[in-house]
């Protein structure tokens, strides 16, 4: 059993948010790059340009890329020998994100439904944990923008509308979403599961690094010929026009029902911003 | 193929308006205003009521934008447009009202485009989620008006050089309709 202290929780919380929101990972600049080289529309490739150009700005200048700085999701995976000493795991998390969003002047966006009161402190984060074997943490912080967040989609459908039911869903999808989720997107996919786990799903493939194959060949053939659908649609980027509509599709998998196929489509914004610590 | 750009000046002339075309860009400077959801409410509901608006809106060029805090040192924190279909429904007044122009990102309604043709008003699409990038074009900022509703508080932006796309015209242009379709392959 190893013991890890709710102070460096919240500390190494608070360090994620900041730099989850102002630095773009390599992966996602990477893909950019590698868009730019394909783009024939010149206002896509003004506008892949200028992204490049946004992620540099926040890095140097140590300002968030995006206004939307998110509601606070984060990833847990809990060795099943840690032991938290300190308080309340959740209200460690809970205060790291209160403090990255004040001293990162990120903005706070979270409120109540009804009232639609903004909390003020971005508070309470979306946490998402997992028992694993071992004795350390790891903290994934994913700061969810909600331009690309309300265009996701969970489509229960019938056994009979099988795979190419699903793969015209995520396309069609794509193409109702426009220009409003900031193309060039990433494209979330969850298949099978509960109406809920495949939402999950999705919103964790988002997690893995652009540019990488899915380790299962049937799916990673499955996303290939999903993005060469997606990027033959010409949204393009911002929905302008061009070749770029999305930079990776992702698809995660899990057993689902004898009746029924749910697939769930979570649109992430070319601003894929994710960091990670392990304690 | 490069993209030739036009330098123009708000608060827009209606000669400016008349000339844009959909898929030119523009550098945008002078003095222009934000506001999105919230105090798009507040604003029509206002009009509606039969009230004055605590600003004018006048030939104005309105941003979807709710800015991060200002870091030290800055003018403003970093901000990019909001999805503009959310602001469709009090688009058509605002515009019936004098709004010349209006900066977000994504399509507008049938509802919005027939108000800019009538009444003259041009729809420029931002780059969304360049918000550092944007944010270096802003020289001032102050809040005008409804201070209560925090990042959604209108504020009076002055701007340099800021780099838009003109997205949808006065005359029947919108990119979002033309640009997809020149570059989609068919199956």
């Amino acid at each position: 059993m190893r013991t890890i202290s709710t102070d460096d929780i919240t500390a190494t919380v608070r360090n994620l948010c900041i730099e989850a929101c102002t630095v773009l990972g390599t992966d996602v600049l990477n893909q950019v790059r590698k868009a730019l080289e394909v783009e024939t529309s010149p206002t896509g490739r003004m506008v892949l340009e200028k992204i490049i150009q946004n992620a540099e700005i926040a890095s140097s200048e140590n300002i968030p890329l995006c206004q939307d700085t998110g509601m606070a999701v984060v990833f847990l995976e809990i060795g099943q020998d840690v032991h938290v000493n300190g308080g309340l795991l959740y209200d460690a998390i809970n205060e790291g994100v209160r403090q990255g969003y004040r001293d990162g002047y990120l903005r706070k966006s979270t409120l109540d439904p009804i009232t639609r009161q903004n909390r003020g402190d971005n508070t309470p984060a979306v946490i998402h944990p997992e028992i694993v074997s071992g004795a350390k943490l790891k903290i994934i912080f994913a700061p969810k923008g909600f331009g690309s967040e309300n265009m996701s989609r969970v489509m229960m459908f019938p056994p009979s509308a099988g795979i190419e039911g699903a793969k015209d869903f995520i396309v069609q999808r794509v193409i109702e979403s426009g220009g409003n989720p900031c193309p060039p997107i990433v494209v979330g996919v969850g298949l099978g599961g509960t109406f809920e786990k495949s939402a999950l799903i999705a919103k964790k493939a988002l997690l893995r690094p652009l540019g990488s194959p899915n380790s299962d060949s049937v799916l990673d053939a499955l996303e290939k010929e999903l993005l060469e659908k997606i990027n033959s649609t010409g949204i393009g980027p911002m929905g302008l026009g061009g070749n770029t509509t999305a930079l990776a599709v992702h698809i995660n998998s899990y057993p689902t029902h004898i009746a029924s196929l749910p697939v769930a489509v979570n649109i992430q914004c070319h601003s894929c911003r994710h960091a990670e610590a392990i304690l | 193929m490069n993209l030739e750009t036009k330098k123009i000046q708000a608060p827009l002339e209606n000669e400016v308006v008349q000339n844009l075309r959909a898929g030119e860009t523009v550098l945008l400077s002078g003095v222009i205003i934000t506001g999105r959801d919230a105090a798009h409410k507040k604003m029509v509901d206002l009009i509606n009521s039969g009230n004055d608006l605590p600003f004018s809106i006048k030939e104005e060029v309105i941003y979807y934008v709710g800015p991060t805090p200002p870091p030290p040192g800055r003018p403003i924190g970093v901000l990019k447009s909001a999805t503009s279909y959310r602001m469709d429904q009090y688009a058509p007044v605002l515009i019936e009202h004098g709004l010349k122009g209006m900066i977000g990102k994504g399509r507008r309604s049938e509802e919005v485009k027939s108000a800019m043709e009538k009444w003259g008003a041009i729809y420029f699409a931002a780059i969304g989620g360049a918000g550092a990038l944007m944010s270096c074009c802003i020289k001032e900022a102050e809040i005008i008006a409804w201070d209560e509703l925090g990042p959604e508080a209108v504020r009076r932006l002055v701007v340099e050089d800021m780099p838009l796309i003109v997205a949808t015209d006065i005359h029947g242009g919108d990119l979002y309709i033309t640009g997809p379709r020149q570059f989609r392959i068919a199956d």
